[in-house]
This record gives C-alpha cells, sequence and structure tokens, in this order.
C-alpha cells in the first residue's frame, strides 16, 4: 500500500515507511520524537467552519500589505492579531497583539512577521475581531488511552493553560466510539459549566460538532480553549486541533502540513529510516524502538554516551543496511554499535549489508556488532568470512562499545 | 497448562496470500500450530502453505472451524477483517497490522467486547506457548517451554529477552506481545488475571516501555490481587523526552507515564525490576526461590 509522504508524528511512522519500502512488517512504535500533524490555529478554525462552529470574524495575512484589505472589512476594528505558530501560552509570549486602528494593526503584523517563538517562525498571522467577552470555558475532546475511549472534557476556566486547573474543577464524560455523546452527556456538560437556555442548547450542538470533527476528521485532539461567550453567543477564540497520523490516508490534504526535524532525521525519513540525534558520541543501529531504547539504557548504565541511534525496523534488503551505515557516517560518532535481535530482520541480511558498504569504502567509524536471532549462524558465517567479530552477549559488548568511545 | 493457545488451537490467517501473511503461516506452522484456514477476498479455492483458502471467515468457520484468527491485513482494512472474524463467531483475534488508526481500533475494540471476543494487538508480534501453539511472528527459536509468562508491549525486544531466559534455563508458559499502540486490545492487567489462573505459570516477567500508563495501572493490580512474582523492565530511561500530546493529553497522564514513575510503581507492587534486560533471568531465578515480593 502506498501513502503520501507526510510528516512524522512519530519515529513509528518511520518505520512504517521502511515497512511498504521493503514489505516488512515492523511490529512495533517508537514514543521517543513526537512529531504530529497539528494544525494552525487558522488551519484548525478552517475545520470547525465547515462543521459549523461559530467563530469570530477573521482573515489570514502573510504580508503587511495584505493587512489594509482586510482590516475594515472582513474584520472590524478594534482586533486582535495572532501569530500562526504551534507553541502554547502565545498570549504570555507575545505572539498576540491588540490594534484599535489599521496602522496598529499593520504594526503589529510587521512586528510579528518573521519573529522566531521558540524555534517557530512566524510566517502568517490571523487577523480578527475582539470581541467583548462575558466568560471564558473550555472544551476538547481527545483520547483517553488508559480508559481506552474518547474523552470530552469541560471546564468553567478557560483562557488558561488548563494544566494549570485542579482536576475537580474539570467535567469529563467518556464516550462509547460507535455510539457518540449522547444527549444525557451533553446535559451534563451544560449543567456542569452553569449554562442554560439558548446557549445549554449552544453547547450541546457545539459538542456535537466537535464530537463530529474528532471522528471524521481522524483527529487526536479538538480543544476549544477559550470557547467565549460573547454578545450572549457562544464563540471559539482558538482551535487546537491535531490529526492522527496512522489516519492520514483518509485525509490526503493534511499529508503535506510539516513536521519538525533535523536535516540528517529528514534524510533518513526519505530513505525510510527512522534515525534521533541526541548529542552524545555513540551511534547506535537497533531494530525495533523497544531494543534501540534498551540498547540506549545499557550503554548508558555502562558510562557510555549514546549520541545518534537509528533504528532500522524489520527489513529484509542489505540495502537498507548500507544505507544506514551511510547515514549514520554522517552523524561522525566516535564508535557505533550495531545490535540487531532477528525476527523479521534476518541476521545475514544485515550481516551482508554491512559486509557490502565496508567492501566499498572503510567506514569512517570503529563498529562493535552483536547480531542475533533469526539465522543468526549464515550472519556470523558471513561476518566471520570479512573479519569481523560478532558479540552474543550484550554487556561484553557495550564495554567494549564504550572502551572504544573512550580511546578515540 | 499455558493461557489462550495451546495443542487444541486451530488458527485462521486473515490476509494469508499476502508477503507477510504467507512467511508467517509457514512460520507458525514449523512452530507446531494447528493452521487450518486462510482467508483472502476473491482467492477461495487457493491454497497457500497446504492451508486451503477461503473467500470469507464464515465459509472458513464452517468448513475448518478455526479458534483464532491471526490478521495481517492492510490497515486500511483491518477493521473490516476484525468485524468479519468475530461474527464468524472467532473468540481469539491476534491482530499484526500496525498503523490502525486509533479511532477504527476504538471501534473494534468495542464491538469485539459486544461479541465476547478477545482481541490481542494491533501492532503486535502474537502470542506463543512454547510445545504449543504461535499465533504471530515472533522468532520461533527463541523459546523454550516452561513456567514463566512473560508479557510484552514490545517487539524485538521480547525476543531478546525470552531468548536471554531460554538460555539461562528458564522456560516460558506463554509469551505474549501486546503491541505498542495507543489502544490496544489486551493489556497487561488482562494478561496478568489470566496468569493468575494458570496452574502452571509460577512467576511473570513484564517488559514495559516509557509513555502511557498501562505498566503503572499494572503496577496497582499486582500490589492489589496478583499474588505470582513479578519481575519488570522498562525500556527508555534514557530515552529523549517526546512532545507532549498537547494539553488535554496531559492532563490525563497527570506526571506519570515516564519511566521513573513505571519503575517506582512496580518496585511498590513488590516487582523486582531490572535495570539492563539481562539482569531479569538472575531476578526470575532470586523471584522462584524466594517467593513474589521482592
Amino acid at each position: 500500500m502506498n501513502r503520501p509522504s507526510r510528516p512524522l508524528r512519530s519515529l513509528r511512522a518511520a518505520e512504517n515507511a521502511l515497512a511498504h519500502a521493503t514489505c516488512a512488517i515492523i511490529i512495533r512504535p517508537l514514543i521517543l520524537a513526537e512529531i504530529m500533524v497539528k494544525l494552525l490555529e487558522w488551519q484548525g478554525k478552517e475545520v470547525f467552519r465547515r462543521y459549523g462552529i461559530p467563530l469570530p470574524k477573521g482573515a489570514v495575512v502573510r504580508s503587511v500589505e495584505e493587512v489594509s484589505k482586510v482590516v475594515g472589512t472582513q474584520v472590524p476594528l478594534p482586533c486582535v492579531v495572532k501569530a500562526q505558530v504551534r507553541i502554547g501560552g502565545r498570549g504570555k509570549g507575545g505572539a498576540l497583539q491588540f490594534a484599535n486602528t489599521l496602522e496598529e494593526a499593520k504594526a503589529a503584523t510587521m512586528k510579528l512577521l518573521g519573529t522566531d517563538f521558540k524555534g517557530e517562525t512566524v510566517k502568517e498571522v490571523l487577523i480578527e475581531e475582539k470581541l467583548p467577552l462575558t466568560r471564558e470555558l473550555y472544551l476538547s475532546i481527545t483520547l483517553d488511552r488508559s480508559r481506552r475511549a474518547p474523552v470530552l472534557m469541560f471546564c468553567a476556566e478557560g483562557g488558561v493553560e488548563i494544566e494549570s486547573v485542579p482536576d475537580e474543577k474539570i467535567g469529563k464524560v467518556w464516550i462509547h466510539p460507535s455510539i457518540g455523546v449522547v444527549d444525557y452527556e451533553k446535559r451534563l456538560s451544560v449543567k456542569f459549566l452553569g449554562l442554560d437556555g439558548p446557549l445549554g442548547k449552544e453547547l450541546s450542538g457545539l459538542v456535537q460538532s466537535l464530537w463530529r470533527v474528532f471522528t471524521e476528521e481522524d483527529a487526536e485532539l479538538v480543544e476549544i480553549n477559550p470557547l467565549a461567550i460573547a454578545g450572549g453567543h457562544l464563540v471559539a477564540l482558538d482551535s487546537k486541533v491535531t490529526i492522527e497520523d496512522d489516519a492520514i490516508f483518509r485525509h490526503p490534504t493534511y499529508g503535506n502540513l510539516k513536521g519538525e526535524m533535523t536535516p540528517l532525521e529528514t534524510k533518513a525519513h526519505e530513505k525510510g529510516i527512522a534515525f534521533v540525534e541526541m548529542g552524545g558520541d555513540i551511534g547506535v543501529i537497533a531494530n525495533g524502538a523497544g531494543l534501540t531504547m534498551a540498547t540506549l539504557d545499557v550503554l548508558l548504565e555502562h558510562g557510555g554516551k549514546p549520541g545518534v541511534f537509528l533504528d532500522l525496523g524489520g527489513t529484509d534488503d542489505p540495502k537498507k543496511v548500507s544505507e544506514a551505515l551511510s547515514l549514520m557516517g554522517e552523524a561522525n560518532p566516535k564508535v557505533v554499535f550495531i545490535n540487531i535481535f532477528g525476527g523479521v530482520t534476518r541476521c545475514d541480511t544485515v550481516a551482508s549489508g554491512l559486509v557490502s558498504e565496508m567492501g566499498k569504502k572503510p567506514l569512517s567509524f570503529p563498529f562493535v556488532t552483536r547480531i542475533r536471532g533469526h539465522n543468526e549462524p549464515e550472519g556470523m558465517a558471513i561476518l566471520k568470512k570479512a573479519g569481523i567479530e560478532s558479540y552474543s552477549d550484550l554487556a561484553e559488548a557495550v564495554r567494549h562499545v564504550v572502551t572504544l568511545e573512550g580511546r578515540k | 497448562m499455558s493461557i489462550l493457545v495451546d495443542s487444541n488451537t486451530r488458527v485462521l490467517v486473515q490476509g494469508i496470500t499476502g508477503h507477510q501473511g504467507t512467511i508467517h503461516t509457514a512460520g507458525m506452522k514449523a512452530f507446531g500450530t494447528k493452521v487450518v484456514a486462510g482467508v483472502t477476498p476473491g482467492k477461495g479455492g487457493t491454497v497457500v502453505e497446504e492451508v486451503p483458502v477461503f473467500d470469507s471467515v464464515q465459509e472458513a468457520m464452517d468448513k475448518t472451524h478455526p479458534n483464532a484468527a491471526c490478521i495481517f491485513v492492510p490497515a486500511p482494512y483491518a477493521r473490516d477483517a476484525l468485524y468479519e472474524t468475530v461474527d464468524a463467531g472467532i473468540p481469539l483475534v491476534v491482530i499484526i497490522t500496525e498503523h490502525i488508526p486509533f479511532h477504527d481500533m476504538l471501534n473494534m475494540l468495542y464491538y469485539a467486547k459486544s461479541k465476547g471476543a478477545r482481541i490481542i494487538g494491533p501492532n503486535c508480534p502474537g502470542i506463543a506457548t512454547p510445545q504449543g501453539s504461535k499465533v504471530g511472528i515472533l522468532p520461533n527459536a527463541v523459546f523454550k517451554a516452561g513456567n514463566v509468562g512473560v508479557i510484552s508491549r514490545s517487539g524485538t525486544l521480547t525476543y531478546e529477552i525470552v531468548s536471554n531466559l531460554s538460555e539461562a534455563g528458564i522456560g516460558q508458559s506463554t509469551c505474549i506481545g501486546l503491541g505498542g499502540d495507543p489502544v490496544p486490545g489486551m493489556t497487561f492487567i488482562d494478561a496478568l488475571e489470566l496468569f493468575a489462573e494458570d496452574l502452571k505459570t509460577s512467576a511473570v516477567v513484564m517488559v514495559g516501555e516509557i509513555g502511557g500508563v498501562a505498566e503503572e495501572e499494572a503496577a496497582d493490580y499486582i500490589k492489589k490481587k496478583f499474588d505470582k512474582p513479578v519481575i519488570g523492565y522498562i525500556a527508555g530511561r534514557s530515552a529523549p523526552p517526546g512532545k507532549r500530546m498537547g494539553h488535554a493529553g496531559a492532563i490525563i497522564s497527570r506526571g506519570r507515564g515516564t519511566a521513573a514513575t513505571k519503575v517506582a510503581a512496580l518496585e511498590a507492587a513488590g516487582a523486582r525490576v531490572a535495570k539492563v534486560p539481562y539482569d531479569i533471568p538472575r531476578l526470575v531465578k532470586e523471584a522462584l526461590a524466594k517467593g513474589p515480593k521482592a
């Protein structure tokens, strides 16, 4: 099955790319680097609009020139000028500016465009009407992994970081995934938030819309914070929408939204190899997330400093192994530890990939190998013929790696 | 004895004609598993690895009476495959397929529960009872029959640990790979409940990893209800912290989910926790000699 190229929520996705490249099944996910399809505020609001969730009047601009086209026409004054970045706490960080006149809106836009917020550069600004608020609430739906159910959460104190709100002030309802939010659950949220009359009705409708966004868009998280009461109606002042990476095949339009990776991580991704840089000096090539993490743990336990790790996943292609080694060379490690336990991956595949890469040009780093599991004798034979020693004991192999690290 | 699978298990393979389905059907048969049927719509009447292939699960059910299924079909079709398998009355379904959207898995899980069926996986290596039966893709060579149960969220790390146990002379009753997905069909607690009742299992090795709170919840269960010795290992103590899943996700975990919290919870429950995987066999021997709580 071919899937569109897309950002990685996690290394699992890179493993996936590899799986499809080699027709191998890879067994498990990595949870190390969470890089997901997190929509910008305006993108989330576009989704909300399609589902009838009420929003303030607003427009996105990408240059100061565009401001005069929208302010006063599409967007009434006074207005809020909002940097479109994915970081939280935008209010405190200066990413939100208020403007009473067109000139102020232009100045705010000029100030925000190109500004860096925790490593994220502002390329777009959302300008919205500033509404007179009477209350700010909180509403979200996400997956509760512990209960293995979607959870609807609501809180009467919106507009602040929800983590800072004590648990008992947050209402929760767990939703049956196939039935959806039922009426009594909506009534619970209305009562919990102290709403009544038309506002209660609006909230019920809004909960239903949010549930539709959550399920129909395959979201991991849909959050409205704050959900404001302005002019006697509910309005979504902000949006946080994260799309589940594994469901992108149903939503190809989300596929080209960018995640965050280092250049080398990007290169590895293009080759279908999961690769993470950590900043020590030992390179690790392993297969599978659990074994990769355990290898790092053992290295650390012996005083080693793992710097970059590369998860081969499951492969039956020696070329993939060669590519992994050449990528590893670019990361410039002091020593490389190849620790493979073959299940789907065969030991002889890894061994011949290693030998063939060494035949092309000498490796720029010393390495230690431990290759065990499926077709182990065949793999050992290939390594032995090429004069490579392979360890069978993990602790022994790691001690050797750490000695080499110290020597160089 | 063992849990869930044994020599009476009759396996149906969904997606048997695919690359992985075929390879691992051969692997299961080599292990000694009775693979009685395969299903691939449109390929009915063919034979793969001497196993008859049917167009639908119901046909396979009528003719070969499987009591377990192993699903290899690609993620977009896995939900349908599960519904079909459960509707045909198969009570145990192992899903190897990875990258099934969690929204699909939620629906699959609730459906299976409503029909009294059990799911292992998805995104898992499966389950194996040495000298009994294997449903999945675990490498045959690492196992040795014995009395230690193994439950793991990992794949290759499970093979590593099971192989360490076997080399140390410690055999296994049943080994289960739960898979690492956010919505697993089977949890540590489900597996522990079964091991608690299994007369042949004297101790359980639990292999967890960072992320989620499944290990912490299992620790609560062990503390309150589980009397057999538990030996734990948590992978990822040195892993760089991942970004959080937004504010709403952070509320749900509320300070849980790190290697430190998992190790602490297990130790508080009386489990012996290994710092490195190769320390597990020693701790198992110690637990079997000295009794359940560390």
